[in-house]
């Protein structure tokens, strides 16, 4: 079976540390904040000025000036910071940010990433997405392996405009945890009951398989 | 009003000045910190060919969003479209120009603008089509490209309280692009929600210091929301 959204969210929260900064871009990445393990502190950036991101307000708390960056309302919990986008942009292209998970349309055995824009027929723009993939060494992109369609999102070469060039390492999606190097895709993980096969059909670029693909502990 | 004491009493006299072809620069991040009624004066005035610089547009009957429905922004400069569907119809029918830069980049535009620093070198957009024309150079074995700062011939700014030296502290989340964007406007406009007694802000926690501030005004917010997101009562 694919993996649902949630699972999705509690397979990348297994790689949470205790003491980790971490950003988590819109849709899926944000789930992970539901999974963080029992026993680890991890501090939530959102890009629009908040360190210490916590769950969404209760009715009575919602407050107009306190947002994360897909612009839902949120909350602060203790020890959080508010600070302008320069000083939340150092923090992400400085490098001070432990690990980055973030969607994509499309990546390739180079490393590259595509999220942002379908030439003709969608304009969504980068926000802060160039930002992240170019100053964070440690990013997760969370995406589905192929469209409803079938076709393949893990490519010999994106056909999309780019959001960052040769800097993508590791890829969740809903079949198969994955590794990108040396031009090639690495199977790490399969989802459960999901066979190599079926992967490697739906895999479009290059895909290294070994000897023992294990299957997620979720 | 004359000295340090910048207040002014209307809208009209708070954009006094502002033309056609002019670039203005606005702080806010969605319609969080936007300088709501600044905006609604830029489209009472009717001002046309503005380039705006600003992360988002608004929405499409809200926030700068309303200078988009009356056609009076030639030029966008921001890092997301995102939910503003006239934005996207606009740009897609090649109406409005966008210049579509990715938002740290954006933040440092303006910070460097405001700071007289004409240009900066970045890892963000390399092999994007951010990169195309511009001028690449290695630093420690990585490419970066070169950025150029931002100006405004006006900035409008969002600050929950400020006096009348034009000092400023923002609150939460809507601080995002507005002290940047404060510094980077030759005449910078500050709203803000409570206009305070000298001596009332802190000196230890001033977030703008008045010298980037030419003008302030005590405006009324309606601060809507995008996306009302909730925890159920227990």
């Amino acid at each position: 079976m694919a993996l649902s959204r949630e699972q999705l969210a509690m397979r990348v929260a297994q790689e949470l540390k205790d003491g980790y900064y971490v950003n988590l871009g819109i849709g899926i990445p944000t789930l992970v904040s539901n999974y963080v393990p029992e026993g680890i502190e991890v501090m939530l950036q959102s890009e629009n000025g908040l360190l210490g991101m916590g769950p969404f307000p209760l009715e009575s708390e919602i407050d107009a000036d306190l947002i994360n960056a897909g612009k839902q309302t949120v909350t602060a919990i203790k020890g959080a910071s508010f600070f302008s986008s320069a000083d939340s942009f150092a923090m992400i292209r400085g490098g001070h940010v432990d690990l980055t998970v973030l969607g994509a349309f499309e990546v390739d055995v180079h490393g590259n990433i595509a999220s942002y824009m379908i030439p003709g027929k969608l304009i969504k723009g980068m926000g802060g997405a160039m930002d992240l993939v170019a100053g964070a060494d440690n990013i997760i992109v969370t995406m589905t392996h192929a469209s409803k369609h079938g076709e393949s999102k893990l490519l010999p070469q994106c056909t999309l405009p780019l959001t960052g060039a040769a800097c993508i390492k590791r890829v969740l999606t809903d079949l198969a945890f994955i590794e990108i190097k040396d031009g090639k895709f690495h199977l790490l993980e399969r989802a459960p009951g999901v066979s190599v096969e079926e992967i490697q059909k739906l895999t479009a670029g290059e895909l290294v398989v070994p000897d023992n693909v294990p299957e997620m502990d979720l | 009003m004359s000295g340090f004491n910048k207040v002014v009493d209307s809208y009209a006299d708070a954009m006094h000045g502002l033309q056609d072809g002019m670039t203005v620069i606005a702080g806010g991040f969605g319609l969080c910190g936007n300088a709501e009624n600044l905006i609604v004066e830029i489209k009472r005035l009717g001002v046309k060919d503005l380039t705006v610089v600003s992360n988002n547009c608004g929405v499409t009957d809200f926030g700068l969003g309303i200078l988009l429905e009356s056609k009076q922004i030639k030029k966008m400069i921001s890092s997301y479209v995102g939910e503003n569907q006239t934005f996207m119809d606009q740009l897609l029918a090649d109406e409005l120009e966008v210049d579509l830069t990715p938002q740290g980049t954006l933040a440092e535009k303006m910070r460097a603008g405001g700071a007289g620093i004409p240009g900066f070198y970045t890892a963000t957009g390399v092999g994007t089509e951010v990169s195309k024309g511009k001028e690449v150079r290695q630093f420690n074995g990585r490419d970066y490209i070169l950025e150029e700062a931002i100006t405004g011939d006006f900035a409008i700014v969002k600050a929950w309280k400020g006096d009348h030296y034009g000092n400023l502290v923002y609150r939460q989340t809507a601080q995002n692009f507005n002290p940047m964007a404060a510094t980077a406007g030759k005449i910078t406009v500050a709203e803000v929600e409570e206009l305070v007694e000298p001596g009332e802000l802190d000196p230890n926690f001033i977030h703008t210091p008045g010298i980037y501030v030419d003008r302030v005004i005590q405006g009324e917010f309606e601060k809507r929301i995008e996306f009302r997101t909730v925890t159920e009562e227990a």
